[in-house]
This record gives C-alpha cells, structure tokens and sequence, in this order.
C-alpha cells in the first residue's frame, strides 16, 4: 500500500548501451505520477545502481537495457541488493529483453519485466500496488 | 509560378467550395478530427493547392536534379542512372560470424557492406574488460585488434565493395584497421570507398557512445579529414547523422535542424584547423530517419537538402558545388518496430523505405521485422532486402526523378520543415554553436520534450500505433529469434590472450608511446594510430592511451 511519503524510484541503465529514450520517459512519467525520480544515466556497473539506491533510499529500482546483456546484469543487480541486505526493494526492468529470458529474470527476483509497447499507465500501477513502503 | 489573376480567382473559388459542398458535407459527416497534424505534429489543411505555394520560385527554391539547391536531388539522372546502394547495418558475435553473414548477404544481391560492432568496440573497451562484461558480440561484431578485421574481411575484396562502419569515438582507429587490412589485400588507400560515422556530437546528444570530451574529439575528427583528402580520397570521413537524433525522439523538424547544426559545427572545426572548406566539404555525409508519414519524410529530405546547399553555399562560401550536395545514407525508424504482431513491422519498413526513396536516399538499410524484440534472424534480413529490391525492380517510383515535386502539399511541407529548422539552427547560433548547445543540454531537452509528447499521444489514444493501442490480439510469444552465443566472449578473451602472448610487444609498447606524444602535441594522429594497429596494439591499448592524454567525457543527466 502506498504511505504517507511519495513513492522514491531510481531508474537506472545497467550495461554499455546509450539508449535512453524510454528510460528518460518513464522518469518522467512516474514524477509525474507523484513520484521522486532519480535518474543514474548511462553505462552504470551493478555495483553503481545498487549504491546509488542505498545511497538515495529508494523503494523501487527501475531497470533499463537495450543491448542483449541483461541475462548477466540483472542477476547481478539482485545478487548485490541481497548482499547488502537492501533486497526488499521493489525492483523491475525493461527494453529489448527477448520473452524466453523472462522466467529466467523472474526467478532471480526481478518482479516484472515490461517489454516495448507497455503502456506507462501500467507501469504505474504495478508500482503502486507492489511497492513495499 | 502562377499569375496574381488565377490565384486571386482560385482564393474565390476556394472560399466558395468551403462554404457550400464543404460546408454541407461536414455537416452530414464530421471530419474525424477538429484539427489534423503531421507524424511530428505539424498542422495539416484539408486541401493544399497553389494558393500555399505562391512564394515558391521554381528556379531558385527547385531547381533541376544535380544543380544547387539541389531540393530534386543530388545527381543529374537519378535513379535512372543507378539505383541507391542497398546496405543492411550487420554484425554479431565473432569476426568469423559476421563474415559469413556479409558473404550471405552479398550473395543475395546486396550492394554494399555496413558493419555493426559491439558496444565494447564502439566505447574502446577490449572483450577482457570489466565493463564489457555480457556485452560482448551483441548489438554487433566484436573487435580487439587487427588480427579480428583481417577475418571480418577475409575473402571481401575491399577494392570492389564500400563498407559503412557505424563506429564514432575510435572511428580513427578503425579507418586505421582498414586501410591495414586493404594494404594486407594489396589494394591501396586511395582505392577503398566507404564511410565511417565518426559523429560524436550526436552520440553526446543522443546515441551515448562517447569516450572522450568535446574538444580532443573534435580534433580526432579534423584530423581524419586532412588525412583523408590526402590518401583516401574517395571515403566519406563523416556520416553527420539524425538519424539517433529522431528515434531519440526527436520530431522531422528537430532531426533536420540539429544534424545540419552538427554539421555547421564539423565544418567550423576544421576550417579552424586550418582547412579549405572545398578540400573537405564534398566527403562529408548525412544520415537520416525515414519515420512513417510518407509525405512529411519526403519533405524533410528535400529540405534538408536545399537548406544544406544554402548554408555551405551563403554560410560558408563553398565554391565547389560538391561541397554543397547533402548525400544521405537513411534507415528506417527503429522506434516504430512493434514487438506485437511483428509482421505489421514489414508493412511499416515498406512506407519508410518508400518516403527514403521518394526523397532521394543515396543508400538505405531496411529494418527487420523483429527488430523489437532482438537481432534479426537471416530469413528477416532476406525480407527486409526484398523490400528494397521491390520498390526497386517493380514499383515504378525510381523511372522519373523526385516524382512528388509540386505537389501543393509536399512543397508547402518542404518549405515549412526547412523555415523551422531554420529557426532551430538560428536559436543554436545564439547558444554559440551545436557543442555550446549541447553542454547547456538545450538539444537534449529539446529531444525529451518531443519524445514524452509522442507517449503521450499513444497513451491518451491521439496517435495510434496498430497492435498496440488498437486492434490488439492475443498472441503467443515468438519464437525462431537470433540469439548471440554467450561462448563469444571467452573465445575473444582467448583471442586476446594469444595475441599479448604472440606479438612483439616491445614494437607496440613503442608504437602506444609514440601515439601518447603525437596525442600530446598538434600533428595529425592518424599516421601514429596506423602504426599502432599494424604491431597489434588492442583497441584498448590505443584508446586508454588516447584517455590518459584526453581525459573522458562525463555527461550530464536530465530528464
């Protein structure tokens, strides 16, 4: 359920791809929906995304990567949040992620991947309703 | 082009058919929306007719096919001279892979070669590097050294096809490769044909493939300059390209205006460095977006064209006419891909492909169908080429040139598109320039605005994209797609291993340190960069080098 403070997400772009069309969208779309936003920018290592959602306490990590290594960096990603004990952050990921690997993602802990054509509305939502806080 | 009697005539007759069969058939039937705009939001009449084109002078706004402005287009004949060069943007995984499929691609009657590397190579990260990790083969080939283009190569006579490399911050160094590999095959230099992109104030913008600041960059791309004029003579040594500029999100208007700002930036560089503009300016290239409205792309080609022709001509005194041709490479819209129902995409490429060749491409990539949901697979690529080949062979648009030239509503957009990137290009002379624009984050800003728009438009139903937010079915998901065989990156790393084990290192420890002071100083680095890559020095070597000179580019976020 959603408190009394606004939801804090942290969109970050995991791997080497420059592609941040959509990440920066969905940014926008969530602070639009009365959320605070931080945005990390490109070419972020796992262990960079998982500091910076320590560092700025945030309750949602949203990932985003378009060049095909997702199957090594999000596993990654939720190794170290469970290692720093930070693994009851909500954390989602999008961008060209083939549907075989979906399951795979899953299971790592991963809690949905939203593939191109989601609407932002969903997305929303899905935070919303999932968001631990 | 009309007297002032039949257009005030036809102003009358105008008037009247709005007021009465206009008038009556609206009220029977409302048009479907109240107003009605183009793919990038500009506003569009029912009816265009001479009346919106009156301020048109055939001569000096049109003119003929391979004359200044060169609105019809670049080359005397057309199409009916030769068709555009059919170039698909390939690679993936190992040099060796990516051979086999230029080989295929040859045989199936492709024209030309465009080389796709991985992000490891186009950021100047060797495979065996932290970051590379998971990236390796994936958005395209993976290049260590020499000794991998010598495969990518093997058996394609550079003499006989021109390869496009998408390559930017170490596009010097990849030239380099080339021209060693060519020497290998015992062609020379000045044979090879082809383009590097080598546009690094777009990858600041848009792309992201940066290593170094602005200014070290900016260097490295006048220096390719001189020292093509030189010894390559017939190599585009840029592809000035909007294309990152629109799937960014960028609007036709804004994709016009800051790829020719960009360019407006690489001709003041090297003028500075001390080139003659018409030494320079014919080997410069372009590289546009074809989106999906048909009429509008068609537009907004033949204004860049005539506005690229006024600003070398008035702007900076070319002489040469060469220097004032705008010579496009065009891909169609990735952005547009559907990863639902991903045959739709086949139909989407074929009216992008279509606007590209209406407007006078010189050579174009068509993209795959499920391109939105990974690489394409060979039968895709196949399809995507049959594409080309029928509006090509069978659809009759390339016997006549620039076939919708006068029509009302094309001319009326072309003048539109060129007045506003106009204004663009003029609002960025104020900031001082593209690269001044671009720190400021105005270009980036600029973008993001026109790319949350376009969501929003999906999201509240305005703009509809079929199988998305209409017409949605139920489906399984794909099956048959490309996937990069994870083995890739060990067997680079191994690669890697043997060649450090192999090569004389003394001979790249000493070509390393002379590129570090070459870097240092103001003499063209190419020369150093070839000597680098002849002893085997990795991409990586060469461009941590150039990084403890020209330190790294760090960019600002906004969003």
């Amino acid at each position: 359920m959603q408190g009394a403070r606004p939801i804090r997400v942290l969109i970050a772009k995991p791997g080497l791809d420059g592609h941040d069309r959509g990440a920066k969208v969905i940014a926008r779309a969530l602070r639009d929906a009365g959320m605070e936003v931080i945005y990390t920018g490109l070419r972020q290592t796992p262990e960079q995304i998982v500091e910076a959602a320590i560092q700025e306490d945030v309750d949602v990590i949203g990932l985003s990567i378009l060049s095909g290594a997702h199957n090594v960096l999000f596993p990654r990603i939720m190794e170290l949040l469970r290692e720093k004990g930070v693994d009851d952050i909500l954390v989602i990921g999008g961008g060209v992620i083939p549907h075989e690997d979906i399951s795979f993602l899953k299971q790592c802990g991963i809690a949905e991947i939203f593939t191109p054509g989601t609407p932002l509305s969903q997305i929303i939502d899905f935070i919303k309703n999932n968001v631990r806080i | 082009m009309f007297d002032k009697e039949s257009l005030k005539k036809l102003e009358q007759e105008k008037a009247r058919w709005e007021s009465t069969t206009v008038e009556k058939a609206i009220k029977k039937f409302p048009e479907r929306y109240e107003k009605f705009y183009t793919g990038s939001n500009l506003e569009v009449d029912r009816l265009y007719t001479p009346l919106d084109i009156q301020n048109i002078d055939y001569m000096k706004d049109l003119g003929f096919p391979g004359e200044y402005p060169f609105t019809r287009g670049i080359q005397p004949t057309m199409y009916r001279g030769r068709l555009w060069t059919m170039r698909q943007y390939a690679g993936f995984g190992t040099a060796e892979e990516s051979n086999k499929r230029y080989k295929f691609l040859l045989s199936q009657g492709q024209t030309g070669l465009s080389v796709a590397f991985d992000l490891p190579t186009q950021i100047g990260y060797d495979s065996d590097h932290p970051l590379a990790q998971g990236e390796v083969g994936k958005v395209g080939v993976a290049i260590d050294s020499l000794q991998d283009m010598e495969i990518l190569f093997d058996g394609i006579p550079l003499d006989k096809v021109s390869t496009s490399m998408t390559i930017n911050a170490p596009a010097a160094i990849l030239l380099a490769m080339y021209i060693a590999v060519a020497e290998k095959q015992g062609v020379s230099p000045d044979k090879l044909s082809g383009t590097i992109q080598n546009d690094i104030l777009k990858e600041y913008v848009a792309r992201g493939t940066y290593i170094f600041p602005p200014e070290p960059s900016m260097r490295l791309i006048t220096d390719i300059f001189e020292f093509c004029s030189k010894h390559v003579p017939k190599w585009n040594t840029i592809s000035i390209s909007g294309y990152h500029i629109r799937e960014a999100g960028a609007t036709a208007v804004q994709e016009v205006a800051f790829t020719l700002a960009n360019g407006i930036a690489y001709v003041e560089a090297a003028i500075k460095a001390g080139l003659d503009v018409d030494e320079f300016a014919p080997r410069l290239s372009f590289f546009f977006n074809a989106h999906n409205d048909l009429f509008e792309e068609v537009a907004k080609f033949r204004a860049a064209r005539r506005l690229w022709a006024r600003i070398m001509k008035e702007r900076f005194k070319a002489k040469d006419p060469r220097s004032m041709m705008l010579r496009f490479h065009t891909q169609t819209a990735g952005s547009t891909l559907t990863a639902q129902q991903p045959d739709n995409n086949i139909i989407r490429v074929t009216i992008q492909a279509l606007a590209a060749v209406l407007g006078g491409t010189q050579s174009l990539h068509t993209n795959s169908k499920d391109e939105a949901l990974a690489l394409p697979t060979e039968e895709s690529v196949r399809i995507a080429l049959r594409t080309q080949q029928i509006i090509a062979y069978e659809s009759g648009v390339t016997e006549t040139i620039d076939p919708l030239a006068g029509s009302y509503y094309v001319e009326y957009l072309t003048k539109q598109i060129e007045e506003k990137a106009m204004e663009y290009i003029q609002k960025i002379d104020e900031l001082g320039g593209a690269p001044k624009a671009i720190e400021k984050g105005y270009i980036q800003q600029e973008i993001q605005d026109s790319a949350y728009k376009y969501q929003q438009e999906i999201e509240s139903g305005r703009r509809i994209v079929v199988g998305v937010n209409m017409f949605q079915v139920e489906e399984e998901p794909p099956k048959n797609l490309l996937k990069v065989d994870p083995e890739v990156e060990k067997i680079q790393r191994q690669k890697l291993n043997n060649l450090k084990a192999t090569r004389d290192n003394i001979a790249v420890k000493n070509a390393l340190d002379e590129l570090s002071k070459k870097a240092a100083s103001n003499e063209n680095l190419m020369p150093a960069i070839i000597n680098c890559v002849k002893a085997y020095a990795t991409l990586g070597e060469i461009c941590d080098t150039l990084r403890r000179v020209f330190g790294e580019y760090k960019a600002t976020v906004t969003f």
